[in-house]
């Protein structure tokens, strides 16, 4: 597991070899990157500025990580996380997973990243032509994780049923 | 008590300040009640921090509530929500 906070770009083709490397087990490998868009909003991007917490940014993700660790078996997981000046059509985030199957690989994938978005500590402020302005969060990144946690209750119940259903008989 | 204080992004520009050492009185126990007591700063601090605003806290780089209490030497933490990947 790595996660990484940084101003350097990174390579996606050089991040998912060092994932897989040596682990013959994977069989599906999932990564999703992020990057600057030109427009938000309603107005024009010209560059923005990513501000975060260091320490918590690192623990945080660790967090979400080991979270999606207990829910799918995993292989290995790799975040990257720009900080400082970009640019339009520049990297923002990595988030890699690899596992047996492309089943877990998507859903891990896409969990570390909405947990990512609405829990670790950065921020986007960005130079538009009527001046800076930070960005505001999302309400959809709040209703992405309603998904999962209904998705873990609908779980839970599955289970109880299943436990329910296997118990002797009553004498 | 001693705490250190720490802002961030939006709140950090209005406040003028990223990080700051206080004592606070036994009284103030709670992340709520530290919110509070910064507000009776006025000004800039009263604004920021105002109680209909959306403040996201965290004491010792975990988020928690308003509800959670204060220990001696923590690192409390006021930020607006995150808007990072």
């Amino acid at each position: 597991m790595t996660i990484r906070i940084s101003e350097d770009d990174f390579d996606l083709s050089a991040e998912v070899t060092a994932l897989r490397a040596g682990q013959p087990q994977v069989g599906a490998v999932v990564a999703f990157v992020g990057t600057v868009r030109d427009m938000n909003d309603g107005a024009q991007v010209a560059a923005m500025t990513l501000e975060h917490y260091p320490g918590m940014t690192e623990k945080s993700i660790q967090k979400i990580i080991d979270q999606a660790c207990r829910r799918w078996q995993l292989f290995g997981t790799r975040v990257i996380h720009r900080i400082g000046p970009l640019l339009p059509q520049d990297q923002i985030v990595l988030v890699a997973v690899t596992a047996a199957h492309r089943g877990e690989a998507f859903a891990a994938c896409e969990f570390i990243m909405d947990y990512l978005k609405t829990e670790a500590p950065f921020w986007k402020k960005e130079e538009t032509p009527s001046g800076a302005r930070w960005v505001d969060a999302r309400a959809g990144d709040d209703a992405a994780l309603d998904k999962w946690q209904a998705i873990a209750a609908t779980e839970r119940d599955t289970d109880r049923t299943a436990a329910a259903g296997n118990a002797p008989p009553a004498a | 008590m001693n705490v250190q204080l720490r802002f961030f992004a939006s709140l950090r520009e209005a406040l003028g300040a990223s990080s700051e050492s206080i004592s606070v009185p036994s009284e103030v126990a709670t992340i709520g009640a530290l919110r509070a007591h910064l507000r009776l700063r006025g000004g800039a601090w009263a604004e920021a921090l105002a109680e209909h605003r959306v403040v996201r806290t965290a004491c010792n780089q975990v988020m928690v509530d308003a509800a959670a209490l204060l220990s001696d030497g923590c690192e409390v933490a006021f930020f607006p929500p995150v808007t990072g990947g």
